[in-house]
């Protein structure tokens, strides 16, 4: 057996002392050379565990031997097979709580580089046009799909559904196809570019995406029914929940939906040269301690807010962030309040925050998410001054097609009732994934559900 | 980064952006600084109902502002949208053409204003509100309302369609600040007169913030149901961004999606209106540099 390599090909990064300056990408990526270099590590088990943990079922294996063999063009096509999206996944999948915390060489804290190995491949294929394979699509099958929202689930759906030789239209609100992938998460971590070059590619498979039209409101899903054999909502979960507490209207306080907005799908970053403002001011906290807040005090920190802070108030332990986007924002300077949550907002006489009053807080008894309850320490409360605060406290699904779908069952926090094998609905000849189904959770697994219902409406629609 | 012909374009003539769908088919000085677009939109035109608006944006690297809708025509699937020109975009929007197309126009959104049969409805439209009060107006009318419609301007020059108006009012009465044109005052003066003439069962405002307060405050003693359509600063206009936040009672709502209408007797009417403020910095510096620019090319 070959000596087992335990130095894990560290990933090129912006130093932190430059990236908080500019938008680009912190992650720089392999080269072909360091990538061979990680590919050979793969022990190429055959119980290939990896594979099992990854929500799209890649083989992981598969493509790292092609890469260990230099043949970038077999990786690229090994990649397709499973993965329309691979220069997303590759960036933004938290690949260490799934294929890599099951590698075999996990077990010895140095998994191989499964993330940063598919992203290269993706980039590798976005570099030679001219060599990638052509998927290969199924013969037309005459049937007609209409697929809402073009976010991961949306755009995995409708290219598995394409590649099967179905006609699939994409409906999206927005003006750019993407969803989350363009409004949601930063120019620092998923390139605009690279999102829109995946939804070309998808284009490219055949699929129409008819962007600017609100399903719900101006076209809904029954009428989508009369046109099409099956419909795909994978309408995201959009609607920002606040914390509700007095003074959370004062200006300077945003949902972290609203600054992300502007700042990555209408580059409020670029403004003037883009038309979209966004507020500028020196001491910012955003609550909550999830990627999304991460998201937002990264983004706070490199438009000019000099302290930017993270309140959450359960300790680091329990944030739900990637391990690896905590540290990006503590190395770029980002201060971090655990054990602290808001009382309330305090205003100027014109009416913008200038204050928050906080509580410390102890942890309890875990409650129902199996984390320890945090609950206020009494007359704890103490005066945090900022200028501006994001509320990041996760979204919740935006009922404009479940108000508007007679037949669509939802739960009590709004998010549709599906099968979960098969993504069906209550509602016959629609499906569901993603977001809209679990409410927020991460673009891997909204594409997995998205591959899930593919398949379900293939066999479905073959039936007919 | 945008797509060609995302929108499947047929533009006849070349047109101004490339991705262009919505055609500005007659464009419109209404008054000063005031002017009207009928757009291409047939989608759009089906669905329209009174109170509900759409998002606009002109070009890639522009904003999305939402305009409430002032008519549309079914039978020729267009819209209308009427704007005041006072910041860059709308100047920008001012200079487009008839010919020209408008690469984003979203809608209808926004929950309809509600007409049934009240009895009589007051409308109350100031400045450039009048154009959106006036499909509210014919809706009431069409519901077999008694309409009142009260409107005012500063001057004469921003008065428009009072023709347009007396087509769907009983009766119609005009101010304006300065005096220059019919009665000198300011909107809730008649609208008061009115409450204390004859029975009201609804008063629908719309306009600058501050003529919808001071007509929530005119109604109120008279115990007259007030409804106003208000115009918060918007980003997506469909949920997402709870930019268009507004307190109602004790109550957070997004104008987008659960209004725009609201009861005018319980809007927190300073909160909005500081809310509309936050941008003005911004927005100055945007014009400036703006016309600036075209200065400069001049």
């Amino acid at each position: 057996m070959a000596k087992l390599n335990l130095n894990r090909t560290p990933l090129p990064k912006q130093k932190p002392e430059e990236r908080v300056k500019n938008f680009n990408e912190v992650a720089l990526g392999y080269n072909e050379d360091l990538a061979v270099k990680e590919a050979e590590r793969c022990l190429q088990c055959p119980r290939h565990p990896c594979i099992d943990g990854c929500p799209v079922n890649n083989d992981i294996p598969g493509f790292i031997k092609a890469i260990k063999e230099r043949n970038f063009v077999e990786a690229v096509r090994i990649m397709k097979k499973t993965n329309a999206l691979p220069g997303i996944c590759g960036r933004v999948c938290p690949q260490e709580k799934q294929c890599e915390i099951v590698c075999t060489l996990a077990k010895k804290n140095a998994p191989v580089a499964i993330g940063a190995l598919e992203r290269f491949v993706a980039d590798w294929a976005r570099a030679h046009p001219d060599q990638v394979p052509k998927d290969e699509i199924a013969p037309p099958t005459g049937k007609k799909v209409a697929v809402v929202g073009s976010g991961p689930a949306g755009l995995t759906c409708a290219a598995d559904l394409a590649k099967m030789g179905h006609r699939v239209t994409i409906f999206d609100a927005l003006h750019y196809a993407g969803g989350v992938l363009m409004y949601g998460i930063p120019e620092f971590r998923l390139p605009k570019q690279i999102v829109q070059e995946e939804v070309d590619y998808v284009a490219s498979l055949g699929v129409e995406i008819r962007l600017d039209t609100v399903i719900g409101r101006m076209v809904t899903v029954d009428e989508l029914l009369q046109k099409y054999d099956a419909v795909f909502l994978g309408t995201g979960a959009g609607l920002p929940m606040f914390l509700n507490i007095p003074g959370e209207n004062l200006n300077g306080i945003y949902s972290a939906n609203e600054f992300l907005t502007r700042v990555n799908l209408m580059k409020a970053y670029l403004f003037p040269e883009y038309d979209t403002p966004v507020k500028k001011g020196k001491r910012v906290a955003v609550i909550g301690g999830g990627n999304v807040a991460m998201d937002a005090a990264r983004c706070a920190k490199r438009i000019g807010y000099e302290e930017v802070y993270i309140v959450y108030r359960r300790s680091k332990t329990e944030m739900p962030a990637r391990a690896e986007e905590v540290e990006n924002a503590e190395e770029e300077g980002i201060i971090f309040k655990f054990l602290t949550n808001p009382k309330r907002f305090i205003g100027d006489e014109k009416g913008w925050v200038k204050a928050m009053e906080c509580y410390e807080m102890t942890l309890g008894e875990p409650d129902a998410s199996g984390r320890r309850r945090p609950v206020p320490k009494p007359g704890s409360e103490f005066i945090m001054e900022v200028d501006a605060v994001i509320v990041a406290l996760g979204t919740s699904p935006n009922p404009l097609v479940s108000s508007t779908t007679p037949g669509l069952e939802t739960t009590k926090h709004g998010t549709l009732v599906t099968d979960e094998k098969t993504g069906r609905t209550k509602k016959d000849r629609v499906w569901a994934g993603g977001d809209a189904v679990t409410g927020s959770a991460t673009v891997i697994s909204a594409m997995g559900a998205g591959k899930r219902a593919a398949k379900d409406i293939d066999e479905w629609l073959r039936k007919m | 980064m945008h797509e060609h012909g995302k929108h499947g374009c047929s533009c006849s003539k070349e047109p101004l952006w490339p991705e262009c769908k919505f055609q500005i088919v007659r464009k419109e000085r209404l008054a000063q600084n005031i002017d009207l677009w009928e757009v291409t939109a047939p989608l759009i035109a089906e669905r329209a109902k009174a109170g509900q608006f759409v998002m606009v944006r002109i070009h890639d690297k522009g904003e999305r502002i939402p305009l409430t809708l002032a008519d549309w025509d079914r039978g020729k699937g267009t819209i209308t949208l009427v704007f005041m020109q006072v910041g860059k975009t709308t100047r920008q929007m001012g200079l487009l053409k008839a010919g020209d197309c408008v690469p984003d126009l979203i809608g209808p959104l926004g929950t309809p204003t509600h007409a049934e049969k009240f009895g009589t409805v007051v409308c109350v439209a100031g400045g450039v509100g009048v154009a959106p009060a006036y499909p509210v107006a014919r809706a009431m009318k069409n519901a077999g309302n008694k309409v009142i419609t009260v409107m005012g301007a500063r001057t004469k020059d921003l008065l428009f369609w009072e023709d347009k108006v007396r087509t769907v009012s009983d009766e119609v009465i005009v101010t304006t600040d300065d005096g220059s044109y019919r009665r000198k005052g300011v909107v809730t003066e008649p609208l008061k007169e009115v409450l204390q003439r004859e029975k009201v069962d609804l008063v629908f405002a719309v306009g600058p913030a501050i003529m919808m307060k001071f007509c929530a405050l005119t109604t109120k003693p008279f115990n007259v149901k007030t409804v106003a359509s208000l115009n918060p600063i918007m980003v997506d206009g469909t949920g997402m961004c709870g930019c268009c936040r507004v307190t109602v009672g004790t109550e957070t709502k997004f104008a987008c999606v659960h209004g725009p209408d609201f009861d005018a007797h319980l809007v927190d009417w300073d909160e909005f209106m500081a809310r509309q403020r936050v941008y003005l910095e911004e927005e100055k510096l945007s014009l400036q540099l703006w016309e600036n620019r075209l200065k400069g090319v001049q």
